[in-house]
């Protein structure tokens, strides 16, 4: 089980390497950073005393390493458009889209799994069928339309929550949460559904698909064999085991919510870190679409781990090394 | 037979798909006696696990009994409602599927499925359970039972986990065990010994066995009659010593030639032309008729019934007394 | 997989489709085959636009000014001349509509072909070589399918105009969009290419092609692709339908298709900053013609994936 957690450290160690190398590419590569710095009068000593002091004449190598290490302490570099640390403006800019993400992923888990188990037990039944439907509409309308329709309907029409923003937000040091304010929590309501459709209904598909392969197998047969009541075998065998390649899954949906939070945002003007990449991204800031890249592979791995941990403690095939497993 | 344990009259299996109706299970009838070993053999295909599942009621849909009626002690139960049937099985039925490997669900432990299984059909409590649980582990032959309990199956070698299957199909001690193929899955070296804990453990508690396998060698060590099953109908039931010895049914005399000997000395052995013909194309009149060496003209349109003839039953024209000289 | 793509083997071909069981799947389904009806109805619509649509929406000059912001005609204040209304430069929504899809739908079958052609060919090389080709190309695909594809779109469609800065963006748009959409869609398509060529790597037939002087990836190549069209065309379709979704989300973004050549996308961008002054008609039907579209052609990919693939039938 040690064993298998140094694995997967170590791979998420290399993971994060490679994603420094694309950012550190993206970063020293496209466009030239002195260029984006300095202004048209600046002659060709001060450019190249600049060069200099960024070190972009040292050996490729050392820039990496220096870009790794400066990254690694939170030195993100200065943005071209608002000449400020790219770690500062991340740091504002998290907490609004952390807590929109956290609960979309609360939204889809919390619906998406219930209706996987209901749909996957009763395939026949009209509301099975209706969640069918309703999981096929979410997967095909692409999220920013979702988000046009919900305000539309809730803010244009029947004018019961707000189209933008996060609402009255307070602050907790550096950390401004929405969810101590009513206004707050009511701003949240329709960017998150916004963000979770999509996850729940992949959810659901996936629960679903995942219980019926489950239902078939013999370790479930068999248990019926032994007269097992229909509860302890959907319930406790079958949902059990189903968890299993859920939680992988799930997991990387979770991390997925996060980047595509950048749409949401977009749609509902939220002042989190999608809206600032997307600026960055129309604006070519470099420094802040690496940062992004970095800061989401870092939040994906993170993830990932507790994904493992999770998988450790659920699937004792992992946990205990048996005698000839 | 009025005495009989376990009584399928008439059973008749069928599969609706797009190209019509199959049947899987063709009228077939047979009695199993209060402690009885009663051999089924046949090829894949030929119905035999089907008419197990039949009886434990457990066909997959959309498959189904479409006729005939099953009784154990006199009282039916094809006809049961969900609830009344899953008390059936366990408690009166129990059932010992092929592979070991994949029957028993990986994240339990041993203990677990056991208890569950117990507690499930007898008011005992967890401690009082779990000492059921670990003597019968130890009469199925699981070394220091106390303590491999609360192991999970996948510390178990095949042979032991088949043990462990054993003990849980037995667990609350019904009066029929159904074992579909228990050893076909296992190393050869453990066949005979899975088949001894089988024989001696349902003797001990007066359990009753129907043994489903495609190994003659099988029936020959552990049953007391047979069943020869061929296309879904029944060809020949007899004691295992008349049948082996003097196979009346054409099938069973080719079935017979191909299973190799020490004592007599033949030069090769024998094989039945062709193969059994699938479901969606059975000949009319007896199934057997086109790979038949002694078929005449009247096989190829009527179907035989099962008589009884010289102390068994069988299926076929030439027993018949409108038999042409 | 085997029995169905055997199916797909040429000689005989019309004959076993009509025989399979996709065929008799196919005309079970009242719903698949409205999905199919409407996908071909759209399909014809985008290819003739030019000949059946009313008005030329790019056409400058045969905009009026006075006729912008006109709502639906059986709404109050509509005009029989536009049908579905038209938006703030007096451009008629349903040409825009039959020309929008024109471009959606060309962004969207261009980049699975990038991405199919580049995801097959990374798969059999990586298949074929083994080694140290193999897992560098399989360790990319498995950092890359880490990232939701629309990021991944949105970091190379960044950088692409980021290089190439001086390009003109409404002629350099569509190739970006192909580039990166389709560069974030390869990585399927060479896992089931890959494990495709493993199997077939070691059979004899390579081995011969070998000892006869033919390249063996050639050849390979020719018995590799049949076995892998089900499940190729399984992800085409399911990812035509979110390459279609992404290039509509990334024209939504500002980052795609410039509003001078509007795609669907890009019409619902600019009809949803007129969403709160009630010209609701300028996001909607742009709205419905997407979503009808990539639901259709979801339900497709759907009932052909379950089709080919009768354990979850």
């Amino acid at each position: 089980m040690l064993a298998f957690i140094i694995r997967r450290l170590v791979q998420s160690v290399v993971v994060m390497l490679v994603v420094s190398l694309i950012a550190f590419v993206m970063f020293r590569f496209i466009g030239d950073p002195v260029d984006q710095m300095v202004g048209l009068e600046t002659t060709v000593q001060e450019r190249e005393l600049l060069r200099q002091q960024l070190g972009l004449n040292d050996p490729l190598p050392l820039q990496f390493w220096h870009f790794v290490s400066n990254a690694a302490q939170g030195d993100l570099g200065i943005s071209y458009q608002f000449k400020r640390p790219v770690a500062d403006l991340i740091g504002s800019r998290l907490p609004a889209t952390l807590e929109l993400s956290f609960v979309s992923a609360l939204f889809a888990l919390l619906m998406g799994i219930p209706m996987g188990v209901y749909t996957a037990l009763n395939r026949e039944s009209v509301l099975s069928k209706l969640f069918l439907t309703i999981s096929l509409i979410g997967i095909s309308l692409p999220t920013f339309l979702i988000g046009i329709l919900l305000i539309f309907v809730f803010s244009v029409y029947l004018q019961w929550l707000p189209s933008f923003g996060r609402g009255k937000v307070v602050d907790l040091g550096w950390w401004s949460t929405g969810f101590l304010t009513v206004s707050g929590l009511k701003a949240l309501i329709l960017p998150s559904i916004t963000l979770g459709l999509f996850q729940m209904t992949l959810i659901m598909r996936l629960v679903r698909s995942e219980m019926m392969e489950v239902l078939r197998t013999d370790f479930i047969k068999f248990a019926r064999a032994r007269g097992l009541t229909n509860r302890a075998i959907n319930f406790g065998h079958a949902l059990k085991n189903t968890m299993i390649p859920v939680i992988t899954i799930t997991g990387l949906q979770m991390g997925a919510i996060i980047a595509f939070a950048i749409i949401t945002e977009t749609v509902f003007q939220w002042p989190g870190m999608g809206l600032l990449f997307l600026q960055a991204v129309q604006n070519v800031d470099i420094p802040i679409m690496a940062a992004y890249l970095l800061l989401i592979a870092l939040l994906f791995v993170i993830i990932n781990l507790i994904v493992d941990l999770l998988y450790v403690m659920v699937d004792p095939r992992i946990r205990i090394e048996g005698a000839e497993a | 037979m009025s005495d009989a344990l376990l009584s399928v009259r008439d059973l008749v299996v069928e599969f609706p798909t797009r190209k019509g109706i199959l049947t899987a299970v063709d009228r077939v009838s047979f009695d199993i006696a209060r402690g009885e070993v009663l051999g089924v053999v046949g090829e894949s295909g030929a119905g035999k696990s089907m008419t197990g599942s039949a009886i434990i009621g457990l066909i997959e849909p959309p498959g189904h009994i479409a006729g005939g009626t099953i009784s154990i002690a006199g009282q039916r139960i094809d006809n049961l409602p969900y609830e009344a049937m899953r008390r059936v099985r366990g408690k009166r039925i129990g059932m010992v599927f092929q592979d070991p490997l994949t029957s028993l669900n990986p994240i339990y432990t041993i203990a677990e499925q056991l208890i569950e299984t117990i507690r499930t059909h007898m008011d005992l409590n967890e401690r009082q359970a779990r000492d059921r649980a670990i003597g019968l582990l130890d009469q199925v032959g699981i070394p220091a039972a106390s303590r491999r309990i609360d192991d999970y199956p996948h510390q178990f070698s095949g042979g032991m986990r088949q043990r462990v299957v054993i003990a849980l199909a037995l667990c609350v001690e019904p009066e029929l065990i159904i074992a579909d193929e228990p050893t076909t899955a296992l190393d050869v070296s453990v066949q005979s010994q899975i088949i001894d804990v089988l024989k001696r453990m349902c003797a001990d508690h007066g359990t009753a066995i129907m043994l489903i396998t495609h190994d003659m060698g099988v029936i020959a060590e552990a049953a007391d009659r047979v069943v020869v099953m061929y296309a879904g109908r029944v060809a020949e039931i007899g004691a295992v010593r008349d049948v082996i010895k003097d196979a009346k049914h054409p099938y069973t005399k080719g079935l017979m030639g191909s299973i190799p000997t020490l004592m007599q000395d033949s030069d090769r052995l024998t094989q039945i032309p062709g193969t059994m013909p699938r479901l969606t194309d059975i000949p009319p009149g007896c199934a057997f008729s086109k790979r038949c060496p002694e078929a005449f003209d009247r096989c190829f349109v009527e179907q035989p019934d099962c008589r009884p003839y010289q102390g068994r039953d069988v299926a076929c024209l030439l027993y018949d007394e409108g038999k042409p000289q | 997989m085997t029995m169905d793509s055997e199916r797909l083997k040429p000689p005989g071909l019309w004959a076993r489709v009509f025989d399979s069981d996709i065929w008799y799947s196919f005309t079970r389904s009242k719903v698949i085959m409205a999905a199919a009806i409407v996908t071909l109805l759209i399909f014809l619509g985008a290819l003739f636009a030019p000949l059946i649509a009313p008005h030329d929406p790019f056409d400058m000059a045969s905009l009026y000014l006075m006729d912008s912001l006109t709502p639906p005609m059986w709404e109050e204040g509509g005009n029989p001349v536009y049908p579905l209304g038209t938006d703030d430069q007096g451009r008629d929504i349903l040409s825009a509509i039959l020309y929008g899809s024109r471009i959606s739908l060309a962004v969207g079958f261009a980049s699975v072909a990038f991405a199919a052609i580049l995801g097959i060919s990374l798969g059999l090389l990586a298949g074929y070589m083994g080694g140290r080709v193999d897992s560098i190309i399989m360790r990319i695909a498995d950092v890359q399918l880490t990232f939701p594809s629309i990021l991944i779109a949105l970091l190379i469609d960044g950088s692409v105009r980021s290089v190439f800065g001086g390009i003109d963006r409404e002629q350099s748009a569509f190739y970006v969009l192909v580039f990166s959409i389709g560069l974030s869609f390869w990585v399927q398509y060479a896992r089931t290419v890959r494990s495709s060529t493993l199997v077939e790597k070691d059979k004899e037939y390579v081995q011969a092609a070998r000892l006869i002087g033919l390249h063996p990836l050639r050849i390979m190549a020719s018995h590799v692709l049949p076995n892998v069209m089900g499940p190729v065309l399984v992800i085409a379709t399911i990812n035509l339908a979110l390459a279609i979704i992404t290039e509509a989300t990334l024209s939504f973004l500002g980052v795609g298709i410039p509003s001078t050549q509007p795609s669907l996308g890009t019409l619902i961008r600019i009809g949803n900053d007129f969403l709160f002054s009630g010209e609701w008609w300028i996001a909607a039907f742009p709205g419905a013609a997407l979503a009808i579209l990539v639901l259709a052609v979801n339900l497709l990919g759907d009932w052909l994936r379950d089709a080919l693939n009768p354990r979850l039938r």
